[in-house]
């Protein structure tokens, strides 16, 4: 396994665990389709919610929020979009959210939550 | 997440208005975005913003920043900006103190490094803020002697976005930096230019004396080499200094057009010597985005001196007229509409046929008589009748030549007392009226109870009238031109020889 792919598993990780923490359950995680997969999807109240976890080992090259594109958010409304079809759970509201993890070697690991981002 | 505002000003022309910009940080993905109508280079003002306020020490918030100018609806031009955005901003993370920083007008642009870039247009923009009730101004301090030059308002400069976050009470570590200055570019003296160096041409200097003292505009006629481009160079010479609120137009003019402004004020009258191959737009101002000022704008309260007048363009020299009669250009644009001031003396050259030879003694004319008329003709009646003093230039023979090493000549600083005095002498009669100068007197005025002139001093002229030799609009130039012909020469009235005189400066080229 490459460096970043550990890198980014350890921040999923990190996120589940953060979002469980807030009283969100867990539903999917890698959920994967055709089109490309969802980091995390989780629930709370009525609300499902997808995640885009983001991992970086430092903020040497920009903050991790800055790696989510235009392009990248639109894809990730698609794969929401192809969830909900598939799934047998009825989502009363969506929301697409962005997590940033900045996980410096040797310190506890930094979890930025952003709700709603588009 | 956390708002603030700041202002800074947006020039349409000459005229200024005081722009709100406002600062949001929003929880969203990271980015800049700045509403309200920017241009091009107002719109990377996000990409400069970024990283001078990185580079000096304090990042900006990774979160979403909504920058708006507002009124939304006005254009914006230009980097002049940055500083207030940036400031915007960094007041919205509560790096400064959104109160220091909402009462202060800021104006620069940002290099990447944090340090602010002299920005033009800084007179009119400072005199806008003071104009709209503000007390203080930031501004880059290669800018802060020009925009020093206001009254009423105090001038803050600072070197670098660093300096100016210290004084908004940021906690940082002042850094020395080197300030940037605009690249100045050496101005030509044309005081060194003398009326001491004109050789003959009596009638021409006289001319030139009247016509700065009465406000007059000038046409020469005569062949290459008779000196007309010199003599036109020694106007400005003889002109007065200029008053405060001129002398205040013409360094905003200049600052606009992104000329150096310097350490004071400009007082000299300006010369302006476009070539004839200048187009309309370059002439009264013009651009699509941002209105600049053009050639006649920038004579404004000096010369315009028009070389070849017959090479130029016809729709350029009809574009004259409407700043001839009001003073004033007005620019019409889709988006806006600019007004510029252009009171300026215009100053025409011309040889007397594309030759040049016509009625110079010693050599032929080549050109067919059609030519001949052609050229001059290309001279409009509306724009000629504008002119008052029009008058013949010849060259100089070798007599005069001889003549003049030996008889006392007149020094431009002679010339200029003489003026001076002429024009008190004027502004003391024309005290109660709206004028101050000659040419600016309306006809009726002239020939009113007060100031009519005898039938015996005017009977040249009326004889004139009756032959159809002048028009009734050419009388009242005339008699301009003879009352600053009695200014000149210190007597209370024109008599017989100023209205002669004057007939000649007016009609001298049909001679």
């Amino acid at each position: 396994m490459a460096r970043k792919d550990d890198v980014g598993r350890r921040g999923e990780d990190c996120a589940a665990e953060y979002l469980v923490r807030c009283g969100y359950t867990l539903i999917e995680r890698n959920w994967r389709c055709s089109q490309g997969e969802i980091d995390l999807i989780v629930a709370r109240g009525g609300d499902v919610v997808f995640v885009e976890v983001k991992t970086r080992s430092g903020t040497g090259y920009g903050h991790p929020f800055e790696a989510i594109t235009v392009a990248k958010l639109a894809r990730l409304r698609r794969l929401a979009g192809a969830w909900c079809e598939q799934s047998a759970l009825s989502a009363r509201r969506i929301r697409i959210d962005a997590i940033a993890v900045i996980a410096r070697s040797g310190q506890e690991p930094l979890v930025e939550h952003l709700e709603g981002i588009f | 997440m956390g708002l603030a505002r700041t202002h800074s000003v947006a020039l349409i022309g000459l005229a200024g208005s005081i722009v709100e910009v406002e600062a949001d940080i929003s929880n969203q993905l990271p980015g800049m975005r700045v509403i309200g109508l920017p241009d091009a280079a107002l719109a990377e003002a996000a990409e400069r913003v970024r990283a001078a306020a990185k580079n000096s020490g304090t990042a900006l918030n990774s979160h979403k920043l909504t920058v708006n100018l507002s009124p939304a609806a006005l254009r914006k031009h230009g980097s002049g900006f940055d500083l207030a955005i940036a400031l915007a901003c960094l007041a919205a993370d509560n790096i400064v103190q959104p109160g220091s920083v909402a009462a202060v007008v800021h104006i620069g642009e940002l290099a990447l490094d944090g340090r602010l870039r002299p920005t033009p247009g800084m007179l009119p923009a400072v005199i806008a803020a003071a104009r709209c009730g503000y007390q203080t101004v930031m501004v880059p301090a290669g800018n802060a002697e020009e925009a020093g030059l206001v009254p009423g308002i105090r001038v803050v400069g600072v070197a670098s976005l660093r300096d100016a976050l210290i004084w908004h009470g940021a906690a940082l570590q002042p850094v020395d930096v080197d300030v940037l200055h605009a690249t100045v570019e050496e101005d030509r003296a044309d005081e060194s230019l003398d009326l001491l160096d004109v050789v003959g041409n009596d009638e021409a200097i006289l001319a030139l004396q009247v016509a700065a003292a009465g406000g007059h505009h000038v046409f020469m006629l005569g062949p290459p080499g008779a000196g007309k481009t010199m003599l036109a160079a020694r106007l400005p010479g003889l002109l007065p200094d200029l008053g405060a609120a001129a002398s205040l137009e013409v360094s905003s003019i200049r600052s606009l057009s992104g000329r150096p402004v310097g350490r004071s004020l400009v007082i000299r009258p300006p010369l302006e010597a476009p070539h004839h191959t200048i187009t309309a737009a370059a002439m009264v101002g013009g651009g699509s985005g941002q209105i600049r000022p053009g050639a006649a704008v920038r004579a404004s309260h000096g010369v315009l001196f028009l070389d070849e007048a017959p090479e130029f363009n016809a729709a350029v020299l009809d574009a004259l007229r409407q700043p001839l009669e009001s003073g004033q250009i007005s620019i019409h644009r889709a988006n806006a509409v600019a007004h510029f001031p252009a009171r300026f003396q215009l100053v025409l050259a011309a040889n007397p046929c594309p030759c040049g030879q016509y009625g110079v003694g010693d050599q032929e004319c080549t050109c067919p008589p059609n030519a001949r008329r052609r050229y001059l003709a290309r001279l409009s009646g509306p724009l000629l009748d504008r002119i008052d003093i029009q008058l013949g230039v010849t060259r100089v023979t070798a007599a005069e030549l001889r003549l003049a090493a030996a008889e006392g000549r007149l020094s431009s600083a002679v010339a200029r007392a003489r003026v001076l005095a002429a024009r008190a002498a004027a502004a003391d009669r024309l005290a109660g009226t709206p004028w101050t100068l000659n040419s600016e007197v309306q006809g009726s005025w002239l020939r009113g109870r007060s100031t009519r002139l005898d039938a015996p001093v005017t009977a040249m002229l009326d004889r004139a009238l009756e032959r159809g030799g002048i028009t009734m609009r050419g009388y009242d130039r005339i008699l301009r031109v003879a009352w600053s012909i009695a200014d000149l020469t210190g007597v209370a009235r024109p008599g017989p020889d100023e209205v002669g005189q004057a007939l000649y400066l007016r009609k001298g080229l049909a001679s």
